[in-house]
């Protein structure tokens, strides 16, 4: 792997930020708006699929994102200091 | 025991934790007045950002929204919690690396201007001020409800509270505070919610209860629901009536909106370092969705328990929860067809919508509405922020429960009412005074300062909560939609880009400001009778224009920085800092 200096570390930082920012388009605006009513059509137990991205669903993804956000991040930081010294 | 008496007891032990907690972690100079010293644990900020985001609006009403749109409500489920993966990935680190104190610093610092700095702390006070304006009708609400006491002596009292802990204990105070109210009202929120679910499916976890088939039948919840709702005529809950364009916009707006708010960006300044910040932006999501789930189960548990309580019975059975609720005036009922009957129906029952009570009682012992009846079947006027509040006693709860959600819900009032507070009082007395017109106070006098605009800003929410005014309701679309179009972009281009410099900045967050509000001001304001779909601007309603303020925002910017001077020399430095690792 390439050395991370602080330049490679601003677009690292910008690739995980764009990769999770698709998901979180296609999990709200995506799944629960566009092409909610396409979902729905598919049935989750009680749920229409659409419906339930549109109110549980997203909201779970988001929470997800987040935490692999913190993850990776930490992990490129951890590299970074490592790659200093 | 009596439900008045434990409501009481349970808001009143509530309050002496409040304020003991706010003796116990008093401030003592700005950094703490202002960042609680920046050592804010990130779990305990992740509860204290929770409770400070989620306000009366998501405790009292969201659930009642909800339950009344059907599908059409995910708009605020998905909004309010999406912002903050745009605050936790574009924001939250870079701000906190930045690490100032309050969000006109940032904007002000990075276009090295003072008009910057000014035009941030005036779109700051006014989206904070309409904030406040509805936490105080929230706190009116539950006292004149529950307590039975005058709603100006009710609003006199949350203001007492709060004007202790956030003058007292400034951000330090209000912190830890909130992580207290974070708990209490996630506890007020859920007990009601897992009954109602175990009721209802069986299923104690909620969430899961709203997919799930109702007890005793062979049907799940939302089909049954789906059905009664179409035998009255309704539409299906789970369908949404709105059009693509208006959801999507509205969606989006709440979302950069959320991501704005300067009350939840400061608190990721409260934490020590950049990983915390971003790890409490999880933590804060995490705590906030625990109550966002299990909103949209409360909201058709509750629609169909209310169908259900509700409608073909006759007035005299009803229970003693709709008398209540009658006798302030969030319910009234009108028997248009003179059988004694409830009969509930799509449309509205009155016109004017909202109950104009005369002072007599009709034959069955109604309280009679000097409205023009319409000529829908529909007899039922109820206001949907009851529903949260009255859920317990539709569905028979205890009496302890019912005190429960009282107090959660004046948890979830006070909490953001005092974190509105301190970013009104922090950019009055910093921003305004130190770094605008009086930059050579001391640090004393600066607290002093922020103490005492904290005071005035607790009056003049006050008097919002006295007086409140009849736009309440309408202001909740202004306060996002200028949050979404004047600071959220200013920020983002702050961060990611190197060539938006001061011109650019002023010009787009003036012009996303004035094309929002003016859109806005027309339709609610000026003409409320052209506010629908035909009259609006590629059919974005008003909740939704914030984006296309946005985009505006983004594009002034853009285009003018791109012909005027790059930013000079330090400014670059000083992004490259934000931008670089611990």
């Amino acid at each position: 792997m390439k050395i991370i200096n602080p330049k490679n570390y601003w677009k690292a930082n910008l690739k995980i930020v764009l990769i999770l920012l698709f998901f979180w388009f296609l999990a709200s605006f995506g799944a629960g708006i566009l092409f909610s009513d396409l979902l729905d059509k598919i049935k989750l137990g009680g749920f229409n699929l659409g419906f339930w991205f549109a109110q549980q669903g997203a909201i779970l993804v988001f929470v997800f994102l987040i935490v692999v956000y913190c993850i990776l991040m930490n992990r490129l930081d951890r590299k970074y200091r490592a790659d200093k010294n | 025991m009596d439900l008045q008496i434990l409501t009481y007891l349970m808001a009143g032990a509530s309050f002496a934790l409040y304020i003991g907690i706010a003796i116990w972690s008093k401030a003592s100079s700005t950094n703490e007045f202002y960042v609680a010293g920046g050592g804010v644990h990130p779990v305990a900020n992740g509860m204290a950002t929770a409770a400070d985001w989620m306000s009366a609006a998501s405790f009292i009403s969201m659930a009642g929204i909800i339950s009344f749109m059907g599908k059409d409500g995910s708009v605020y489920l998905m909004g309010w919690t999406g912002g903050y993966v745009l605050l936790a990935l574009l924001l939250a680190p870079y701000l906190r690396k930045f690490g100032k104190f309050t969000v006109p610093d940032f904007i002000g610092d990075r276009y090295y201007s003072k008009l910057a700095r000014f035009v941030a702390v005036l779109c700051l006070i006014f989206v904070s001020f309409t904030y406040i304006a509805g936490q105080m009708r929230g706190v009116g609400i539950v006292f004149s409800r529950f307590l039975e006491v005058d709603i100006n002596t009710g609003v006199i009292i949350g203001m007492a509270i709060v004007f202790i802990y956030a003058v007292l204990g400034g951000m330090k105070g209000i912190t830890y505070t909130q992580v207290a109210q974070y708990c209490v009202l996630i506890f007020a929120y859920m007990v009601p919610a897992i009954f109602i679910s175990i009721l209802i499916t069986g299923n104690p976890i909620p969430q899961l209860g709203f997919g799930s088939k109702i007890i005793s039948e062979d049907i799940y919840l939302l089909d049954k629901l789906n059905n009664v709702l179409n035998d009255l005529g309704f539409n299906n809950y789970t369908d949404s009536t709105k059009s693509k364009i208006d959801v999507f916009c509205i969606t989006g707006a709440l979302m950069a909106g959320t991501a704005g708010l300067p009350h939840v960006i400061v608190r990721f300044f409260t934490v020590p370092k950049v990983r915390d910040a971003r790890a409490s932006a999880g933590w804060a999501l995490l705590f906030i969705a625990i109550l966002y789930t299990t909103a949209p189960a409360v909201s058709s548990f509750s629609r169909l328990n209310f169908i259900n309580t509700i409608n073909n019975s006759s007035y005299e059975s009803t229970p003693v929860w709709f008398k209540n609720w009658e006798d302030i005036g969030l319910i009234s009922w009108s028997d248009k067809n003179k059988d004694g009957i409830i009969q509930y129906a799509p449309g509205n029952s009155l016109n004017p919508v909202k109950p104009i009570f005369s002072d007599q009682r009709g034959i069955n012992g109604e309280r009679i509405v000097s409205n023009e009846l319409t000529k829908n079947k529909n007899e039922i006027y109820i206001d949907r922020d009851i529903m949260v509040l009255a859920n317990p006693e539709i569905a028979n709860l205890p009496n302890w429960v019912i005190a429960l959600v009282a107090s959660g819900a004046l948890a979830a009032a006070l909490s953001t009412a005092a974190g509105l507070l301190l970013v009104i009082s922090s950019s009055i007395s910093h921003d305004l005074m130190k770094k605008i017109f009086r930059p050579s106070i001391t640090d004393k006098q600066e607290l002093f300062l922020a103490r005492l605009s904290a005071a005035i800003a607790i009056g003049v929410a006050g008097v919002f909560g006295i007086y409140p005014p009849a736009f309440v309701a309408q202001v909740v679309a202004f306060a996002f939609g200028l949050a979404a179009s004047s600071i959220f972009p200013a920020l983002i281009m702050g961060i990611f880009s190197k060539r938006v410099n001061s011109s650019g900045a002023i010009i787009g967050m003036v012009s996303g400001l004035l094309f929002t509000s003016s859109y806005i001001i027309f339709f609610k304001f000026i003409s409320p009778d052209l506010n629908f779909s035909d009259n609006w601007f590629l059919g974005i309603s008003p909740e939704g224009i914030g984006v296309v303020g946005m985009v505006i925002n983004f594009t002034f910017a853009m285009v003018i920085s791109f012909f005027t001077k790059s930013p000079p020399e330090h400014i670059i430095k000083l992004i490259d800092n934000i931008r670089a690792p611990e």
